[in-house]
């Protein structure tokens, strides 16, 4: 295959993904514009509160979370890098045989072993 | 090629309206009888088949609430933001061998793995913007259930990229070979589990929880707008099966010709849309800490292990 009829097939499958996604807002969009023209439209001010249960909100709307979601964001991340190299490397990694597999052997290695740590740790305790 | 561009994206449009209403009906009637109730009888006659169209007009004429306190553009937005990528996956997903896929793009893999964790984002923009306790506590639990089961997708994804040498949907399926339903099982399994924690299905609910959180992220929700994230909810069922059917259980691949390849693709996603609704009925909800627990603990573990399998037999090969 030339270079020029590549770059026209690689042009239409991101067209198609392009039409698609508008496609879709315009989908979402009449689906609104129909609901425009058929809802009734009565606001109050009970309707427009917030919603606890039936009764009058407590309070503000803000709430306090515990500290382990932060720590579950940190392992998110570190894995999240790794899982970015992978793919690449995976459609590739038989070209290059037994030297890239052991490469990347050593990047999980230690990212099992930073999960081994954290676990070790109590990190992954709920408390 | 305008012309194939426009097949192709009324195709998609066609199976994302209709694929998800086929399998919220049959989750009215599968569940109904699991529980030894009949379900809808009346909507359209016949064993209420039209139940779901119903449900669609009443929607369409109900008032768009929108709460005073809540951050209105962010609230008005997330329906969409949390339907369209789900939309784009089908874009991908090969419905038999040649032509029938709407992309063959080279590296759809990685493209359907990065628009399933747009999800998280949604959650977040419903939640948040809402201005309520219960929805803030439902998106963080959420966020954290979402952030979490992407690691074991996605590592699950990647060994089948690993086993097939390539991150193209069709061609992943042309490589598959029967003897992948054993080699990839466990990854076959915990990509199932995470898809099922990525769509918040039970028996990870936890985010929605009804019980304890009124109805999550979505309380404020009314009329279209929570139709539209009902919606999302359906064509996630249909994009999880169906990617799960592409990567480990062969696609269209199966006895007879070619040419009813799309068939054992339907027939494939529509068994493991089966199991999501069983699921639901026989699974009690996990609680958060358990939802956790089995992420990092035994999915994230096994992923890594199968992934250090695939690799070493694949070179063995």
């Amino acid at each position: 295959m030339d270079t020029s009829r590549l770059g026209d097939t690689m042009l239409s499958e991101y067209a198609v993904f392009g039409v698609l996604l508008l496609a879709g807002f315009a989908f979402v969009a009449a689906a609104m514009a129909a609901n425009a023209v058929l809802r009734p439209s009565a606001p109050s001010e009970a309707k427009g509160s917030t919603y606890e249960c039936g009764v009058d909100p407590v309070g503000g709307d803000w709430a306090q979370v515990h500290i382990r979601f932060y720590v579950y964001a940190f392992l998110f991340v570190l894995f999240a890098v790794e899982a970015v190299f992978l793919f690449p490397w995976a459609a590739v990694f038989r070209a290059f045989g037994t030297a890239a597999a052991v490469e990347m052997g050593l990047f999980v290695g230690v990212l099992a072993l930073g999960l081994a740590y954290a676990w070790r740790k109590g990190v992954l305790r709920w408390r | 090629m305008l012309l194939d561009l426009i097949v192709k994206v009324a195709a998609v449009l066609a199976a994302f309206l209709v694929l998800p209403l086929v399998v919220g009906q049959t989750e009215h009637k599968l569940m109904a009888h699991m529980q030894g109730r009949l379900g809808p009888m009346h909507a359209g006659g016949f064993h209420g088949w039209a139940q779901l169209i119903a449900d669609g007009v009443k929607f369409a004429q109900k008032e768009d609430l929108v709460p005073d306190a809540a951050d209105k553009p962010v609230f008005k937005l997330a329906p969409a933001v949390a339907l369209l990528p789900y939309l784009l996956v089908l874009l991908f997903i090969p419905l038999g061998p040649g032509d029938l896929v709407g992309s063959a793009l080279d590296m759809g893999l990685f493209v359907v793995v990065a628009l399933v964790g747009v999800g998280v984002l949604a959650v977040l923009m419903a939640g948040w913007s809402s201005a309520n306790k219960y929805t803030l506590v439902g998106a963080l639990r959420g966020a954290a259930q979402l952030m979490a089961y992407e690691l074991p997708l996605v590592l699950a994804a990647a060994s089948v990229a690993v086993a097939a040498g390539t991150l193209s949907l069709p061609t992943i399926v042309e490589a598959w070979n029967p003897w992948w339903l054993l080699w990839q099982a466990p990854a076959a399994l915990v990509f199932f589990t995470a898809g099922l924690a990525e769509i918040r299905r039970p028996p990870f609910d936890a985010p929605v929880a009804d019980s304890e959180l009124v109805f999550g992220y979505l309380t404020e929700y009314a009329g279209l707008r929570f139709a539209l994230l009902l919606l999302a909810e359906y064509v996630g069922i249909v994009v999880v099966a169906a990617l799960t059917t592409v990567l480990f259980l062969g696609g269209w691949r199966g006895p007879g010709p070619e040419s009813l390849g799309w068939l054992w693709t339907l027939l494939k996603t529509g068994a493991l849309a089966a199991v999501v609704i069983w699921l639901r009925v026989a699974w009690p909800r996990l609680r958060v800490d358990q939802i956790q627990a089995l992420c990092w603990k035994a999915l994230v573990p096994i992923a890594l292990a199968q992934l250090v399998l695939t690799t070493a037999v694949a070179l063995a090969l």
